[in-house]
């Protein structure tokens, strides 16, 4: 059964018409006035000196995690680029120095314009050495060239960056915990 | 307000105060950067974003680049956001054609940009292939942030073009 929509008549002053245009008009220009009377109150982001706050499970650009020793804790198993559905990761492999290790990444390559930042790299990864938790979510450039991003720039990252409650971060090592790591790895309680 | 000293040679240095001298390319680079006139190519959820950029919460205005025209005639700034199919292709070309000098290009998201996750028949993987791009944007899509600092850089950008050089398509 349809459903009959009431369509209720204009009253005089509504079909008047112009009154209408101008009460729409008085709203807009309220708005005006009280934003300009009240400038902290405006609701526009000043973006390039107020940064947005991104909450820190925001998946943005990607790091690698390091080893105690400064090495990515990268064993180039390809599981990442496996299941990245844009297929942005490219990883050559190479034996490890290291003898518990079997390999490493020679080359690992992330094309940033690739990239649609689904985070399944980080869900594949086995050994947690990748994570999109940096939080660079403006990537911009002029040139495709300038958007693949090579290992040594992944691994290009600031333990003080990262906050020191986060212990996603911190207790890894690679983290500002990474002298306790040392220590251990050194004192052979580390395997 | 102190000036330096300016060589006797100089020519403007005889008209006195009266006077304020100027590269023609400052004035008009100036002029062009600061009024862009987006077009917006939007074809999926990157123009969604662009909705927001030019919205009060992050108001593109600031930059100077809000007025949204959709008739290439009136448009100096081709923002492609969304993905481009091969069908797509002529249609978009033409737009970039109908543009008239000076013009600039901004690729927003994954798929304008290389073809993100469409690597098939029927996705231009990048619209680079077919018209000349300015600035790239990462993400799928991208932050409103991002097409803000697209707009910055575009500025730089045409702070550095000699209006005398008329810019090479497909360069």
């Amino acid at each position: 059964m349809a459903k009959v929509v009431a369509r209720p008549d204009l009253s005089f002053w509504e079909s008047v018409y112009f009154i209408e245009i101008f009460k729409g008009l008085a709203t807009t220009l309220g708005h005006a006035v009280r934003n300009l009377a009240r400038p902290e109150g405006f609701q526009t982001l000043d973006y390039p000196e107020e940064q947005p706050r991104l909450p820190r499970d925001y998946r943005s650009q990607h790091r690698l995690m390091k080893r105690p020793d400064g090495e990515s804790r990268c064993v180039a198993c390809y599981m990442c680029s496996t299941a990245c559905p844009a297929r942005c990761i490219s990883i050559v492999a190479e034996e490890s120095p290291d003898h518990h290790i079997e390999k490493r990444p020679a080359k690992f390559e992330i094309d940033l314009l690739l990239c649609v930042f689904c985070g399944y790299c980080v869900e594949a990864c086995p050994c947690d050495a990748i994570r999109m938790d940096t939080g660079k979510a403006v990537i911009v450039g002029d040139s495709r060239a300038g958007f693949v991003i090579d290992k040594a720039k992944l691994l290009d990252w600031n333990p003080a960056d990262y906050p020191a409650e986060d212990l996603r971060s911190q207790e890894a090592p690679g983290g500002s915990r990474n002298a306790e790591a040392r220590a251990a790895l050194k004192s052979g309680t580390h395997h | 307000m102190t000036f330096k000293p300016v060589p006797a040679a100089v020519p403007e240095v005889s008209l006195g105060d009266a006077f304020v001298t100027t590269r023609a390319d400052a004035v008009v680079n100036w002029a062009r950067r600061n009024s862009l006139w987006p077009f917006p190519f939007g074809t999926a959820c990157c123009a969604i974003e662009f909705m927001g950029t030019v919205s009060s919460m992050f108001d593109l205005s600031r930059f100077g680049a809000e007025l949204v025209r959709f008739s290439p005639r009136q448009a100096d700034l081709l923002l492609i956001a969304g993905t481009v199919t091969y069908k797509q292709a002529p249609i978009l070309r033409r737009i970039y054609d109908q543009m008239l000098e000076p013009k600039w290009v901004i690729a927003a998201g994954a798929c304008a940009t290389s073809g993100g996750f469409y690597d098939c028949y029927c996705t231009v993987p990048g619209i680079d292939e077919i018209i000349p791009v300015d600035i790239y944007i990462a993400g799928c899509p991208p932050r409103p942030e991002a097409f803000i600092e697209a707009v910055y850089q575009l500025q730089q950008k045409i702070g550095t073009e000699s209006v005398a050089a008329r810019k090479a398509v497909g360069a």
